[in-house]
Formats: structure tokens, sequence, C-alpha cells
């Protein structure tokens, strides 16, 4: 039960952040000399204007959803993890491990296999960090940084020297087994007979579904989700009323982790089908977006994941219509989101709730929970 | 390894040093003065870019470096508004700081040059020129000392030379004038600073434009002095490694030179190394790389000695509160 000038307050604040940034945006393309409402037409048409544009912007939602969610949990602990990059890269690994380990084996079987690999991976990359947070006051923030430059770094020593292909000069690990890759959408509709182009789409959106679902039930539902809230809205008066603190801050970073890790599952074994060498680049900042628009609740998560994934996808083709308009426009906003959305939240939100709590007691609503 | 190799090493740690020292000083600044900044890859980017872009319309790299340093305050001045007026969180700014800035200067750049996000090449007079040193070629001669010094300390750009006397001054600043002690003391215990009738926003701000130019100065040495033009994303993680350098300094003007240098002779030895059999054990490049970020979590672990930033570094300042 929350205030329900809280939430609509929540909601008017996420939507004031998009509309600034988006503006802003919009005033840089004008500033490089081009259409700004002609540039948003053609990021929509791209994005959700055909079957194939809207699978690939679902894709990278599904990306999101993973990044998003795994900012939120830390964030319910009060914790930041930006280091959802590397724990992305480290769940990529187990994914390709598995798969070298199974290979042949139908993709349904494999699938848990998958899932538990990344998640594991992921949390493990994340464990020391988590530690370092819990038993010796260091920033998670600091931390996950160096985190992800050794993931990075660590992936290039293990692609290079490691999994890459006699002779082969690309990036990359060999191939997994077609019978390993995840079924995905486009064959879905082939088999009832509807025809569409190839797009990355895979059942591993449902996977990022049920862990919406999941996490809600988590953090929301049952007595650890309960502690969590407690250690994140206050630590001290947690710690007093025997909450174990340092161990719900471990086990949520962890948590954390292995949603980040998934994103592995998605890209490898559903859209490359190799590892390659930074996959997941820049999906972490963008997990960070994400939360934050989403009011770390997976209710707000999963439409800024599709805000987002139209974005990525968007701006594609907004670099191939206007020659000096590059996609990296998106990152400038995704910047700007985290800037107001996080960085400057407490100057935004209240004043939205007050607004809304303006209104509802006009509406004689005042003090209405939902 | 001979002599002449080790010296050579030596001359080539020195340039890498430069920017992430003055970076690191940078954030020395900031973090003395109360404020957390991981911020700094971000405005080295937009100085880098500011560099290329005023030292090639130009043709002066002074104009370059005073350009640099002049976008680089403004953002400086724009992170110290968000977080020392407005009262935001800090490492999220700082965070949106590096976004922007990766962002927005490729954005610039392909629609301003139409290079895919490079400014055009600066010509030889764009460029900081290597100074020799007086006597280097007359005591060239002179066994080990003459050597490392024509060989490995002499050499370097003006703006190179700059960058190691900051270290002092900037020393001198903190623990020898009356202006340090004051900003020493309002990122650990502001209060204190704000009873003695000292004003820590005022002290913050101050502390933001220092930051800001010396990040600029950073990327101008990127630009200008290593590459020659501004290329996207051409910081590629060096104030990250500033950041680090100032945690294994121990937040100190000597020690984070100290990092640096051990640093930046990683990063030098490591081309060197490459596929060279240590205990019968193949080095890896990319564990040298990742040197710096290994022992600065060691450190942060308590594996290796201990870190202690400035105590109230990270939180707003509200007067009247405690």
């Amino acid at each position: 039960m929350r205030r329900m000038s809280t939430v609509v307050g929540g909601v008017l604040a996420a939507f004031i952040n998009i509309f600034i940034a988006v503006a802003l945006g919009g005033i840089l393309i004008l500033a490089v000399g081009e259409d700004p409402i002609a540039a948003l037409d053609v990021v929509l048409q791209g994005a959700f204007g055909s079957l194939d544009g809207l699978s690939y912007t679902l894709h990278y939602a599904t990306n999101f959803i993973f990044a998003g969610l795994a900012v939120a949990i830390a964030a319910q602990a009060n914790q930041f993890n930006i280091g959802g990059e590397g724990q992305a890269y480290l769940g990529g690994l187990g994914v390709t491990l598995l798969c070298f380990a199974m290979p042949g084996f139908p993709w349904y079987v494999a699938l848990p296999f998958a899932i538990v690999a990344a998640m594991a991976f992921g949390a493990i990359w994340v464990a020391v960090p988590a530690y370092m947070v819990a038993r010796r006051g260091s920033h998670l923030v600091i931390t996950t940084i160096m985190f992800n430059f050794l993931a990075s770094l660590l992936m290039i020593y293990l692609i290079v020297n490691q999994f890459r292909e006699a002779g082969s000069m690309i990036p990359a690990s060999a191939a997994i087994s077609p019978s390993l890759e995840l079924l995905r959408f486009d064959q879905i509709l082939a088999a009832v007979g509807v025809q569409v182009p190839e797009s990355p789409l895979n059942v591993t959106i449902l996977v990022a579904l049920v862990c919406c679902v999941l996490v809600t039930y988590l953090v929301w539902h049952t007595r650890w989700g309960y502690e969590l809230r407690a250690v994140g809205a206050n630590s001290e008066a947690a710690a007093f009323a025997g909450i174990p603190v340092n161990r719900v801050i471990i086990q949520a970073i962890c948590i954390s982790g292995g949603l980040a890790g998934l994103i592995g599952v998605n890209e490898i074994m559903g859209a490359q089908h190799r590892l390659m060498l930074d996959f997941a680049f820049g999906y972490g900042f963008t997990g960070i977006a994400v939360a934050l628009i989403g009011a770390n609740h997976p209710a707000g998560i999963i439409p800024a994941s599709i805000l987002f994934g139209a974005l990525y996808q968007g701006g594609a083709s907004l670099s191939f219509l206007f020659p000096s308009v590059s996609r990296d426009v998106v990152i400038v906003l995704q910047g700007l989101v985290i800037l107001f959305a996080g960085g400057l939240v407490h100057v935004l939100r209240p004043l939205a709730t007050s607004a809304v709590e303006a209104v509802l007691v006009r509406m004689g609503m005042a003090g209405e929970r939902i | 390894m001979d002599y002449l190799a080790l010296l050579l090493i030596t001359a080539s740690a020195l340039r890498l040093a430069v920017p992430v020292l003055l970076a690191a000083i940078a954030g020395l600044y900031a973090e003395t003065s109360g404020l957390i900044d991981i911020g700094l890859e971000g405005k080295m980017l937009v100085g880098a870019f500011a560099a290329g872009a005023f030292a090639s319309l130009s043709g002066d790299p002074w104009i370059g470096l005073a350009g640099a340093m002049a976008v680089a305050i403004v953002i400086a001045m724009a992170q110290g508004f968000a977080s020392i007026t407005l009262r935001g969180n800090q490492l999220v700014i700082g965070l949106a700081i590096n976004i922007i800035a990766s962002g927005l200067t490729v954005f610039l750049g392909i629609a301003w040059y139409q290079r895919g996000g490079q400014t055009t090449p600066l010509a030889d007079a764009a460029r900081f020129p290597a100074l020799k040193l007086p006597f280097a070629e007359s005591i060239a001669h002179v066994p080990v000392v003459g050597p490392l010094y024509n060989v490995a300390l002499s050499g370097h750009t003006i703006l190179g030379y700059l960058a190691f006397a900051t270290v002092l001054a900037t020393w001198f600043i903190l623990y020898r004038s009356s202006y340090g002690l004051r900003l020493r003391a309002c990122g650990d215990k502001p209060e204190a600073v704000d009873t003695a009738g000292v004003s820590v926003v005022g002290l913050r701000y101050s502390a933001m434009v220092i930051n800001g130019a010396l990040c600029g100065a950073a990327g101008a040495y990127l630009a200008i002095v290593q590459g020659g033009a501004f290329y996207r994303d051409m910081t590629a993680g060096q104030g990250f490694m500033a950041l680090a350098a100032l945690i294994f300094g121990n937040w100190r003007p000597g020690r984070v030179l100290a990092a640096c240098l051990l640093f930046a002779f990683a990063d030098a030895i490591q081309g060197r190394l490459q596929g060279s059999v240590l205990a019968g054990f193949e080095v890896p490049t990319q564990l040298i790389q990742g040197l710096p970020y290994l022992l600065t979590i060691l450190l942060l672990a308590g594996v290796v000695g201990r870190a202690e930033g400035p105590a109230g570094a990270g939180r707003p300042y509200v007067k009247g509160e405690r």
C-alpha cells in the first residue's frame, strides 16, 4: 500500500524526466541542422513501425529488463550496482562454457542449466565487491567500476587466447551447436504460417518477464524482501530490529549480479550464438537509466526497458537517414535521464508529488492508497 | 634488458603518466573538499574534444589548452551546481557526466567533422614541441646520469613538465597554505569550517574550478600531445585509472604521483613483456593492464595497506544539520 500521490507523483516525475531528456536531445539535433520532429518520427518508425523493428526493440528490451532489475534489487538495499556490464560478460562466459559442455542437446533442456550458469557466474563476479561493501565499507560504485575493467580484460584474454578458433582473426569463440540456439519468435510465427524477417527476439524475453514476477514477489511479498527494504530504508534501525544487515546486503548484491548475468543467455544462446567481445557494451549503464525511470519496480522497469529498447533500435535507423546525426545521441539521452532521474531525484520527485497531492486534495481524494 | 631500454621505458612511462596524473590531482581537489568525483573520465573526454577543436581551429596549442580547460571548467561547474547547490547524489551525477560526455563528443564530432568522430588532425605547429632540457646534449656522455637526463628526463613537452610541477604546487597548497587547511577541513568536517565562518559551498566550488581546469589539461594532453587529434572515446578509461591512483595514493599528492608512475610503468613495459615467459608461465598483457584496478581492489579490500579518504566526502552539506 502506497500513497496514491507518491505513486502518481513518481510516474509524473518519470514522464517529466523523459520529456526533458528528449527535448534536450531535440535541441542537439537542431543544433547540427536537422529537424528534430522528423528525427523523432524516424526513431519511432524504426522502433515500432514494422514487425521487424518491433522485434529488435523487444530483443534489446529483454537485455534492459535484466539490467534494470539488477540495478533495482540492489537499490532496494540502498546499494548502487554499476557493474552490470561486467557481470553480464561473466554470465555470458558461464553460458558459453555450458554450451560447450552440452553440445547437441536441445535448447529447452539446456536453457534451465544456462540460466543457472549465467546467474552463478554473474553472482560470483560481484561477490567480492559485495563482501567489500558489507565488511569494509567500500563504495560499491568504485569497486564495480574496477571490476568492469577487469571483466573486460578477462574476456579479451579468454576470447583471444582460449576460445578463438584456430586461424580466425575475429575475436569471438566458436559457434555453439545449432540445437542449442534458442527458439526465436520469427520461427514461432513461421510455424503458424506468418512469414517475417529473421530477428533475434527469442524465448528469453519470457524468462525476463518471469524474473519480473519473481523479483516483485521476492521484494514485496516475502520476509526476506521486507528485511531488504528495511535495510534500504534505514540500516541502523534494521540492525536494531535484529535484521542481519550485512548478510542481506551481500545477498541483494549477488542476486543483482545474477540478474545481470542473464543478459548472457539472451545474447549468446538467443542472438549471436557465440561469445563475442563487448556483447554487453554499455548495458550496465542503460540498466541504471531503466531502473531510475522505472522507480526500481518491475511494473516500471518493463515499460522503461521498451522505451530504451526503442531508442537503441530507432537510433540505428536515425544514423542511416541523417548522415550528420549519429546514434550516440541516444547515449546522451541516457546520461541526461540518469542525471535528472538519479542524481537530482530529490529535486524533481517531491515537486511532482506535491503537485499531484494538490490536485488530489481538490478532487477530495487526498490520502487515498493504492 | 639493457640500461638504454630501461631509460626508454622510463621516458615512455613519464609520458603515459601525465594525463592520469593531471586527472588524479583534479580528483584530489574535489575529494579533499568533500565531493566524490567519478566524472573525471567524462571531463577529460570533453577536454580532449575541446582541445582538438580549438587547436585545429586556431593552429595554436595554447589556445587548444585554454579552450579545453574552459570547457571542462563549465562541465565541472554544472557538476558542482548539481552536487553542491542542488545536493544531488554525487556518484550518480559523476556517472551521468561520463555517459553524456561519451555520447556528446562522438555526436558533435561526427556532425562537425564528418570523420567518424575524429577531429581534424593537428599540424605540427598546433602541437606542443618536445623540449630539450638545458645541457642535455653536453652531459649525455657522463656515465649513468647523462643518459638518464638526456633520454628519460629531457625531451618532454611543456605540458608534461607542468603536470609534474602541479603535484608540487598541490602539495604546497594543500599542506602549507590556509586555503589548503580549509579545503582539507571542508572534506573531513565541513561543520567545523562553517563554524569558523568560512563558506563550505564557496570552498567546494573553488575546488571544482581547479578540478575542471586540470581535467581539461589532462584531456588536452591526450588530444594535442599524444593523439594529434581527438578520437572517439580516446580517454579509454584513464579517468577511472586516475580514480584508482587517487585511492591507491591515499588522497595524498606525493603518493598519488607514485601510484600514477607505478601504473604508467606497468603500461610502458606491457608492450615489451608481451609473449615473454616468467617462471615458466606466459604473462598475459591483460594481466598487466588490469594491474592498477587489481591493486586498488586489494587495497580497498584491506589485503595491502589501508585506504582512508576524506571523512565527509560524498555527503552534501546542509547548514545547521548534523
